[in-house]
């Protein structure tokens, strides 16, 4: 049987000057009928610019060089644009990471789907809307959303709508760009399992543009793995996952974090830094209104020195609030916050100062954390020159720091944006432990990075703690990554404390309903466990 | 710092406006300095018979009313435009930046009331309330730099509280924060470097208005008396409009060229600036 799609030996150049010439170069792929490919890679491994070339939205400076498209044996790579109009959306869908910049902002969802039908297909205004609430319905969306603006609903409801409007005019392929990257696990297990189930109803085809290798083998039928433009391997899921043949395959599936094999707990002392009762509200709206959003209710723990606790929980459990509140980059309602004795929330100006010296945080956002005008010399030593350090002595130790999170002296002159995400990190440590910190709060310090570079993160923070015998609060959506590090784990949900425990247990039994969900929500638990 | 500023003049140069603009900004400061130099008798120095033609008796540009050299006129009145324009908008940034910064920096009350006072400037008639202020005080060079800058300050303000706003949540400035910087520090050095393009694009527009607003207060008769500026020029020889048209005409022409010129510029820097355009 013919194949639904096939790309031959297609090349994408880059425009002139970038760092390599080809955006892909020779790639191949059939997409046969009803059966879900996915395209696994890195950033940057031209799994996006495949998605674009097969749907004719290649951005301005891109350019194919050679190699043909065909949908159902007909070559699309150079029709025009009104029959890619035609095309896309009719026999081609596409979802995207982002729902929300999908979405018109100022118009009722369901009147989206509707403005999508009567685009292709003659029928009246009601009948479409009709037929738009029917395929809201199918994707388990309450009836009352049809007249529901983006901003009303969650990540997963939109990524829903996006769906429902994708199937709208039933095409014959769906393209998913990282479909669930930005949805919190559990959610993200219902949209697999949504994808599979309308894939399976409608036998349509579907191409699958993931990072994650947890959530590929949930999903995939086959697997293509690329890398710098190129694809390395491809087949079908069980063999690519289970005994890959390339050796890039090889160290992506071990870079994902398992759940086991995690650090034992450390023997009982004296915490460093205890909060008990830590409660933060937010309060929005103005003076006359009362409403307000709870984002920490009564949170306690406790941390020692040398010891890694993992803060566990979706967004809007509290998780970046707590980390927030504990440093008093917001100062929380109540509650007392201990650190070697003294309550930090207490503290003011001088004393505040010395004290937050000793606790210092590693950011989620690697281009955001690091201003973009100031070079790595600067970044790093602008906290020991702010203390009144000697110049000569916070130079040595810049050097030293940059050395041990395995950047050089080089990096001191240079400008964040000629470094890596990874890199970037690393600086963003090396800036955190110039203050020789006792207490180290990461914030997500890994969730923007590829899985290799994760890795290798992970494990620097690790080394970092052991050396300098620090005491982390490591905050994660994770619970891979945060059973490849901790000695215990909190889980969090709304704003309370779900449970605690070693990880290793905890992860074992989970005490709570809502960790065992969590739990099981991990995408491709099953296979990679095994 | 090399680095970023040869891809920033490559993209700015890169425009044919920018370039005009700026080569005609060059010339008009030449003239303008070297004003003293070329014709050191001054601009109120009577050198013939009143409303001579250009090009009669030697005088490429003729003579205004008084029987005074009009390019004379014209090369004198280049330094008042240019030192107005660009010392009431040096003004006028640096008390924008100060507040815009600390109300979006510090947010809360103190944003409220300062936001409050930036208001009460913008709804009063800004030209009116300038005229009040230069004709309260005696009309000169100061009180127009002073009054140009009091009615154009909250514009700037304006823009950089709202950039201010915007950056203060970005992590780096957190981390500026924990690591034990002052706010002044913050400010001045993490902030501000970044909230810098639009200030520098606004900037560059308001030495332009700057101008205008010098002319018009002139041509009312509200400038300095002793200095010759293209304003008083023109209100000087209004009466002779229809007999002797380039006693308008040219100041005219002068302020026209050099707020276009600056107005180039502020487009170019605006393109060569924003980060969509960097890519």
């Amino acid at each position: 049987m013919n194949p639904l799609v096939s790309i031959e030996g297609l090349s994408v150049a880059l425009p002139p000057g970038g760092d390599r010439r080809f955006a892909i170069r020779d790639v191949n792929l059939q997409i046969g009928a009803s059966e879900i490919v996915c395209i696994v890679g890195e950033s940057g491994s031209g799994k996006s610019v495949t998605a674009q070339a097969l749907m004719g939205l290649l951005p301005p400076g891109l350019e194919p060089l050679g190699g043909r498209v065909l949908f159902d044996g007909r070559d699309i790579m150079h029709q025009g644009a009104a029959a890619w109009q035609r095309m896309r959306g009719r026999d081609i869908a596409m979802i995207f990471q982002d729902p929300m910049a999908a979405l018109n902002p100022v118009m009722a969802v369901g009147h989206q789907i509707a403005e999508q039908i009567r685009a292709h297909r003659p029928v009246g205004g009601r009948a479409a809307l009709a037929e738009a609430a029917g395929l809201m319905a199918q994707m388990g969306l309450d009836g009352s959303l049809v007249t529901a603006y983006p901003h009303q609903l969650s990540g997963g409801q939109r990524q829903r709508v996006m769906i429902a409007m994708a199937l709208s005019l039933s095409p014959r392929l769906l393209i998913a760009d990282e479909p669930t990257t930005a949805l919190d696990v559990t959610t993200q297990a219902q949209i697999l399992a949504l994808i599979r189930k309308v894939q399976a109803e409608r036998r349509m085809s579907v191409l699958f543009i993931s990072h994650d290798f947890g959530v590929v083998s949930d999903i995939a039928d086959r697997v293509a793995v690329m890398r710098l433009g190129e694809m390395v391997e491809a087949g079908p899921a069980r063999d690519v996952l289970d005994r890959p043949s390339h050796a890039y395959t090889q160290s992506l599936i071990a870079a994902v974090p398992r759940l086991s094999g995690s650090p034992a707990p450390l023997a009982p002392q004296k915490p460093l830094l205890a909060v008990t009762g830590l409660s933060k509200h937010y309060r929005h709206g103005g003076l006359l209104s009362r409403r307000s959003t709870r984002a920490l209710e009564g949170v306690s723990l406790s941390l020692q020195r040398g010891e890694t606790l993992g803060i566990v929980g979706e967004s809007g459990s509290g998780k970046s609030t707590l980390a927030r509140c504990v440093v008093r980059l917001v100062e929380a309602d109540a509650g007392e916050v201990l650190f070697d004795g003294a309550d930090l929330r207490r503290l003011k100006d001088r004393p505040l100062r010395d004290a937050r010296k000793r606790v210092q945080m590693v950011f989620q956002d690697p281009f955001s954390s690091l201003n973009p005008r100031h070079t790595v010399g600067e970044i790093v030593t602008a906290g020991p020159r702010a203390h009144g350090q000697p110049r000569a002595a916070v130079l040595t130790r810049a050097v030293e720091m940059l050395k041990l999170v395995g950047l050089g002296e080089a990096a001191l002159p240079r400008y964040p944006h000629e470094f890596s995400g990874g890199q970037r990190q690393r600086i963003g440590l090396a800036r955190a432990l110039m203050l020789a910190p006792d207490v180290l709060i990461a914030d997500e310090p890994v969730s923007a990075l590829d899985v290799t570079v994760q890795a290798q993160v992970l494990d620097l923070l690790d080394k970092v703690r052991r050396q300098m015998n620090l005491a982390m609060l490591f905050i994660t959506h994770d619970m891979r990554v945060a059973a490849r590090i901790c000695h215990r784990v909190m889980v969090m949900r709304q704003g309370r404390v779900v449970e605690e425990g070693a990880t290793a247990a905890l992860f074992g039994a989970p005490k709570s309903d809502y960790t065992r969900q969590l739990l099981a929500a991990i995408p491709g638990r099953a296979r990679l466990e095994a | 710092m090399k680095a970023v500023l040869l891809p920033f003049l490559a993209r700015f140069l890169a425009r044919p406006q920018s370039l005009i603009g700026l080569c005609v900004f060059i010339a008009i400061v030449a003239v303008a300095l070297a004003a003293p130099l070329l014709f050191p008798k001054g601009p109120f120095a009577i050198v013939g018979m009143p409303l001579l033609a250009p090009g009669t008796n030697g005088l490429p540009a003729g003579s205004d009313v008084l029987g005074r050299d009009m390019l004379v006129g014209l090369a004198y009145g280049a330094r008042v435009s240019l030192l107005v324009g660009i010392s009431s908008t040096c003004c006028a940034v640096g008390a924008g930046v100060l507040l815009g910064a600390v109300a979006g920096y510090y947010g809360g009350v103190v944003d409220d009331v300062l936001m409050r006072v930036t208001e009460f400037f913008q709804i009063i008639p800004a030209f009116v309330l300038l005229m009040v202020l230069v004709a309260f005080v005696q009309p000169s060079l100061a009180s127009t730099v002073i009054g140009i800058a009091l009615i154009t300050w909250p514009q700037v303000a304006r823009v950089v509280r709202g950039e201010f706003l915007a950056l203060r949540t970005r992590e780096f400035v957190e981390a500026a924060r924990l690591v034990g910087e002052s706010d002044m520090s913050i400010i001045f050095r993490q902030i501000l470097p970044n909230a810098l393009p639009p200030i520098v694009v606004i900037g560059s527009m308001m030495v332009g208005s700057a101008i205008l607003t010098e002319s018009a207060l002139s041509f009312l008769g509200l400038g300095d008396p002793d200095l010759m500026s293209w304003g008083s020029m023109i209100g000087a020889s209004r009466s002779a409009m229809w007999v002797a048209w380039w006693t308008t005409v040219l100041p005219g022409v002068a302020i026209m060229v050099t707020v276009l010129a600056l107005n180039f510029i502020g487009d170019g820097l605006n393109e060569a600036l924003s980060p969509r355009r960097r890519q």
